[in-house]
């Protein structure tokens, strides 16, 4: 982990107006943003800059941001917040799904988008030594890995963080909501549909059978809980 | 305004105005039954047969479905009754023929063969006379004795005649009755049953012969058989009559009558079968495109656009087939125009929404940064940009706004239902409006909270709507109380939102979902909304197959009310709140008891809207039978009712000015009759709210008007017909 370079974002936008007024908005919360314009240079960008956290717009020349997101998630489990004109649902759910962690839709508020960047790469922060257990799941939250039966699984921080969470209090169940506040950040309720597509790609790579999930379970009306370890 | 009070709604709401007469049927007829049984037991006869008729029926009803649903099968069996018919006709006529003309050779040969015997019987016994004058012994006793075996003789020599063809009977005449001249017979035929009474009675009474049908029954036990009898009176030698008949059976005619009416019985039977196997042939040759037709109909409705009816030839079912394919290419083109042209518009919006916000994130970005640092500013500059800043956020507000109109006029708007617990969206929204309130000095409460509200919604929908509806109220409640309601009943789950301000003039309860209208626009707006909102979110109750409503009584405060099917997709039938509040006014008592024109006033306002709003309503349930459905249940909560006049649900019959109130429709009593103008009697209550969503059928208008631009339309007929009313009539 490069915790030591935690300021670093990379920003995928073609609006030069737009990508210079996040230059300066971040700047001036004390980040280190870096540039690209085209979706075809988006990875190469990534590889070179190394960053911590990306900023993507949806909507790019040559490569969109859909297939950026995905092919920077094949790589890598760096936070990805994509920026979005469209709040429409499929648009949204598209975008989670290839592997945004976040998204913000446009118009938005500098502190908004700097609180969402916060909350992403606040998760570094907290280094406890711990060890948790979850289904058949041994989770060592100090060392960022989740394990069945001595096999490793990779998982995205994002996803680690919501394991994390669901795994430390498995008596209890989280509704969306209460999920989009302890592992998103969100002090206000938003879209629910976030911790919904990222349980279902969280599921696809913890659960024996995603069709029938022991490690995250459904409560039908309420939300999700650890299941029985 | 209690706890309970949200659970009695239901049966008070007028919302389900069937259950009270629902409740009331049993006893009234239980009260006549009992009535009827003392009085006239007639009565009680009637249901008992309505219960046996019903009980006969029901086996039956399968088969008279069958019978109203296959024409083939109708066709088929008419067609055979009729020609069972036809056939039955034909053979009764035909055996008829046969048997008069077999019959008629028997009888001209019998009654000669009779006329012969009967000559010879009669010869017979003169000679036999001639013969005893001769002898000169004209004893009684010997001449009897003679008698007896000359009648034995006779019977014998005339039977014998006929080899076995017919056989001779002798009887006594019916008033004589001597050992002497009991009866004989030839061939062992019983002579007393065989001899009809009828005939004897004719034989007696007249000196010429006689003849009838009989049957033959022998003493042996040889079987009985038809025969045609032929009697005559004849003298025995001694001049005393007796009777003689002819018995001629008729075995072999009726053996030749059977066969014919057999050949005849088989050959009806294999015509009526051959016939009932044509009509279905042929039947089947038109019923099968039909049916095919149908069917293919059927799937064109389900959308499955591309389906076509085979044509084979030039006959009237390949003209059907031609003009029905040509009907479904018609259709399918227009609905992929259609189709296409809605793509084009989600997709404008689509592009719009992007290319207008991506500039605005821009201009947001800078404005904040500048507002922040405006401290650093002169005065002048520092007031501008906050002025920059605060009309961004309308801006913003506004676009979102306008693009979640046309995404609804687009029919792009889509719902998320998932069941969600209502109560912790109203308490996320109440606490929202927190701030707000504290504002105005305004305490939000919440009632009906004690146990889950559950319905299947759209959880971002329904915080928007009830967002827009508590801060209104806030906004309008001139710091009095604002009461948020949840009631669940039935299918449909409900939340009011009561305040108690300045409330809705008569009329404005339909106008204030239309578009960018304002209360008052004269008033100062504080909180700076974009007038869109309730335009929002009752396209955001439409959606979800549920009603937004208004209720207000000016001076009275208003009551906003939201009901949602419990399970998305389900009809509503009422809502568990009544529109209008136990406290409104009017339900107080605290009005002239004059009972004026209470909804007179209003119905000035919405009068000239009402037909719009009707026509299209029924045009509406035309396309949607559940719309239809809804508005047979219940008038005061009727979907798409915005120009309706809607009258609080009247506890019983007798309290009429109260059910006058909405049913009178008077724009003289509104306008003239109301006096007091200045008085606020007058209740204003109406709904809008088409369980209609745009994506179920009326999805052409809806692009159709959504390229008119946002604002001329209104798809609610409400308000927006008033002012633009024209533009819905031709629809």
């Amino acid at each position: 982990m490069m915790s030591f370079m935690k300021g670093r974002v990379l920003v995928v936008d073609d609006d030069t107006a737009l990508a210079e007024m996040l230059g300066i908005v971040l700047r001036g919360e004390g980040f280190e943003p870096s540039f690209v314009a085209d979706g075809d240079k988006a990875l190469a960008a990534f590889r070179e800059a190394k960053p911590d956290l990306v900023l993507l717009d949806l909507m790019l020349p040559g490569r969109d941001g859909i297939e950026v997101c995905r092919l920077i998630r094949a790589e890598s489990g760096v936070p990805i917040v994509m920026l979005t004109a469209k709040s429409d649902t499929v648009d949204v759910v598209v975008g989670l799904e290839s592997g945004a962690d976040d998204y913000i839709v446009k118009p938005f508020k500098p502190k908004e988008l700097v609180a969402r960047i916060r909350a992403r790469l606040r998760r570094s922060e907290e280094p406890a030594p711990e060890q948790l257990a979850i289904g058949d799941l041994v989770i060592d939250v100090a060392g960022h890995s989740v394990k069945r039966e001595g096999q490793s699984i990779a998982l995205t921080p994002l996803e680690f963080d919501l394991l994390v969470a669901l795994a430390r209090k498995p008596w209890q169940v989280f509704t969306r909501e209460v999920l989009l506040e302890q592992v998103w950040g969100y002090r206000h309720a938003a879209d629910t549909r976030l911790v919904n597509v990222h349980v279902q790609r969280l599921r696809s790579k913890v659960e024996k059978d995603p069709e029938r999930p022991e490690i995250v379970v459904t409560v039908r009306g309420v939300g999700y809980k650890a299941g029985p370890s | 305004m209690s706890g309970d009070s949200a659970a009695s709604a239901p049966g008070r709401s007028g919302a389900r105005p069937e259950r009270p007469v629902g409740r009331r049927t049993p006893g009234s007829r239980f009260a006549r039954l009992l009535a009827g049984g003392l009085l006239h037991g007639g009565v009680q006869g009637s249901p008992v047969l309505r219960l046996l008729l019903r009980w006969v029926r029901r086996p039956l009803l399968p088969v008279m479905r069958l019978w109203r649903r296959n024409i083939q099968l109708k066709v088929v069996a008419t067609t055979l009754l009729m020609s069972l018919g036809v056939v039955l006709l034909l053979g009764f006529v035909v055996i008829g023929q046969v048997r008069n003309g077999l019959l008629d050779a028997k009888v001209k040969a019998s009654q000669s063969q009779a006329t012969g015997g009967f000559a010879v019987a009669k010869q017979k016994a003169d000679e036999a006379a001639g013969a005893s004058a001769d002898d000169g012994t004209p004893a009684d006793g010997g001449a009897s004795q003679n008698v007896i075996e000359w009648m034995s003789e006779l019977v014998l020599s005339l039977s014998s005649g006929g080899q076995g063809a017919f056989d001779v009977v002798t009887l006594p005449p019916g008033d004589v009755s001597g050992v002497a001249r009991g009866p004989r017979a030839s061939g062992f035929v019983d002579p007393d049953k065989s001899v009809p009474e009828k005939l004897r009675e004719q034989v007696n009474s007249s000196t010429g012969a006689a003849q009838s049908y009989s049957r033959i029954i022998y003493l042996s036990d040889k079987e009985s058989q038809p025969a045609l009898v032929i009697g005559k009176q004849v003298n025995d030698p001694n001049g005393d009559p007796y009777e003689l008949y002819y018995l001629f059976p008729l075995t072999q005619e009726e053996k030749s009558l059977s066969l014919v009416k057999g050949t005849l019985a088989t050959a009806g039977l294999f015509v009526v079968v051959l016939l009932g196997a044509i009509a279905w042939l042929v039947v089947r040759q038109v019923v099968t495109p039909v049916r095919m037709a149908a069917g293919i109909a059927e799937r064109l409705s389900a959308g499955r656009l591309q389906e076509r009816m085979k044509v084979t030839g030039e006959d009237d079912i390949a003209r059907l087939g031609e003009a029905f394919n040509k009907m479904a290419q018609n259709l399918q083109l227009k609905i992929q125009q259609l189709e296409d042209l809605s793509r084009m518009q989600r997709r404008f919006v689509s592009d719009v929404s992007h290319e207008l916000r991506t500039p605005l994130t821009t201009v947001r970005m800078a404005a904040d940064v500048i507002h922040d640092a405006r401290v650093d500013f002169d005065p002048v500059t520092a007031r501008s940009a906050e002025l920059l800043a605060d009309q961004l956020d309308r801006f913003e507000t506004l676009l979102a706004d306008l693009l979640e109109i046309s995404r609804f006029d687009a029919g792009a708007a889509a719902l998320e239902a998932e069941p969600i617990d209502l109560r912790e969206v109203v308490r996320r929204v109440v606490s929202g409006a927190a701030p707000l309130a504290e504002r105005k000095g305004t305490t939000v409460r919440v009632i009906g909270d004690q146990q889950p509200v559950v319905a299947e919604a759209d959880a971002r929908r329904v915080e928007r709507v009830l967002r827009n509806l508590v801060v209104n109220a806030v906004e309008h409640g001139e710091g009095k109380d604002v009461i948020v309601k949840l009631a669940a009943a039935g299918g449909a789950v409900a939340i009011a939102v009561r305040d108690y301000g300045v409330g809705l003039k008569p009329g404005e309860a339909t106008r204030v979902f239309s578009r960018f209208w304002r209360a008052d626009p004269a008033r100062a707006r504080t909180t700076g909304g974009t007038g869109l909102g309730l335009s929002i979110a009752l396209e955001d109750a439409r959606l979800h197959g549920g009603w937004l409503q208004a209720w207000g009584e000016p001076g009275g405060g208003s009551q906003f009310r939201l009901t949602l099917p419990r399970t998305a997709d389900e009809p509503l039938r009422g809502s568990p709140i009544p529109l209008e509040p136990k406290d409104s006014r009017r339900n107080r008592g605290d009005l002239d008891d004059a009972g004026l024109p209470r909804g007179g006033g209003q119905k000035s306002a919405t009068v000239p809207v009402q037909p719009v709003g009707e026509q299209q309503s029924a045009a509406r349930s035309t396309l949607t039978p559940r719309t239809a459905g809804a508005a047979t249940a219940d008038p005061t909560a009727l979907p798409g009712n915005g120009a309706r006049v809607v009258p609080r649900p009247s506890p019983s019959p007798g309290t009429g000015p109260r059910t006058g109130a909405g049913t009178s429709t008077g724009v003289g009593a509104g306008t003239g009759g109301t006096v007091r103008g200045d008085s606020p009697n007058r209740t204003d209550t109406a709904g809008a709210g088409d369980p209609d969503g745009p994506d179920d059928g009326g999805t052409g208008d809806a692009r159709e008007t959504a390229l008119r631009g946002t604002s001329d339309r209104h798809r609610a007929g409400a308000e927006g017909a008033n002012e633009q009313g024209e533009a819905f009539r031709g629809r």
